[in-house]
């Protein structure tokens, strides 16, 4: 978890801060606007591209020296997408028989 | 044979005795550092699942009962909402600010790093405290005196929210808000304990575990957060 680079990193959290604000403010606004179903694709995207930047930035993932915070990371999100995954994959497909 | 290894042995443990930090059953304190902060990443990958399970419950809700929860969803007060976003991520960078200095030896900058995420997650409860007693009035809470009559869903006119299935979504909202409030108090005694150790001098350059690991489960729930606020506040706010 050492700091990667000699130079000081404030102008990169500054600008991923800025970055989050801005997607912040897209997805409040747009939330607003008729997109149909991409109502929901869009804010979910904008969220998962914030939540990337702050695990990968702030919490500090890119540039971890323990190759094994990476693996956590990587297993926690794997069971996510198999617990939402599979029970979806139920209740998505109740209708069909 | 003994003698020698033995030799080399304590003349190792003797090279880093010199850190009062370095527990003794580590050899090297990026190896302590490594380790503490694994820990946190496996326990954040623990609360992953927990959070994991709220939220596919709300999936499966939202596709059966999408017009009730899109109802429901929009009687809540999505202004609030947006500004708790902002003062999440504004208590992240101050986080992170507060790591920083702990790395590079500014005290000062570390204690009001320290302070300032504080008054942060103290206004967020504020502002969330604020929201809960607005639908404690509205008879929005999932209980006795739960009402949701007449509520028109989003996008079809003359049609209204079944108030059974709008009293599922605001269960799911109370217990996913709850449990994060939850969460920002603890975050908030961590900080505090932090904050009481940054005041001590006890973190260096060599030395600032705690801030770090506390960081990152700060960080977690602001992740959280950055989820719940377009699941909930903005399921269809299109007028």
């Amino acid at each position: 978890m050492s700091a990667p680079s000699k130079s000081s990193p404030l102008k990169m959290y500054f600008s991923i801060w800025v970055a989050l604000l801005v997607g912040t403010y897209v997805t409040y606004r747009v939330a607003s606007i008729d997109l149909q179903p991409f109502n929901a694709a869009i804010a979910l995207t904008i969220a998962t591209i914030k939540a990337t930047l702050v695990a990968l930035f702030f919490m500090h993932v890119k540039g971890a020296s323990e190759k094994l915070t990476k693996l956590v990371v990587i297993a926690a999100l794997f069971f996510l997408a198999l617990l939402l995954g599979l029970t979806m994959s139920d209740y998505a497909t109740r209708l069909w028989s | 044979m003994p003698d020698s290894f033995a030799a080399g042995f304590s003349q190792d443990a003797h090279t880093e005795a010199h850190n009062p930090a370095l527990l003794h059953h580590f050899a090297q304190p990026q190896q302590q550092r490594d380790a503490a902060s694994l820990g946190m990443w496996v326990f954040l990958a623990t609360e992953v699942m927990f959070f994991g399970g709220m939220f596919c419950a709300y999936l499966i809700y939202r596709l059966w009962y999408f017009g009730d929860f899109a109802a429901a969803s929009k009687t809540l007060n999505a202004g609030l909402g947006a500004t708790n976003t902002a003062v999440l991520i504004c208590s992240s960078l101050t986080v992170v600010l507060a790591v920083w200095a702990a790395q590079t030896a500014r005290r000062t900058l570390l204690i009001a790093s320290l302070i300032l995420t504080m008054i942060l997650g103290l206004a967020f409860l504020g502002i969330k405290s604020i929201e809960y007693k607005d639908k404690f009035e509205e008879h929005h809470v999932p209980g006795a005196s739960f009402s949701f009559d007449r509520e028109p869903i989003p996008g079809h006119p003359g049609q209204y929210a079944n108030p059974r299935h709008a009293q599922i979504f605001f269960s799911l909202y109370f217990i996913m808000t709850g449990l994060h409030a939850l969460h920002m108090i603890i975050g908030l005694g961590i900080f505090l304990w932090l904050l009481i150790m940054a005041w001590q001098g006890r973190f260096t350059p060599e030395y600032h575990t705690p801030v770090e690991i506390g960081g990152l489960y700060w960080h977690f729930v602001d992740i959280i957060w950055i989820y719940l606020f377009p699941l909930l506040y903005l399921i269809d706010r299109h007028p």
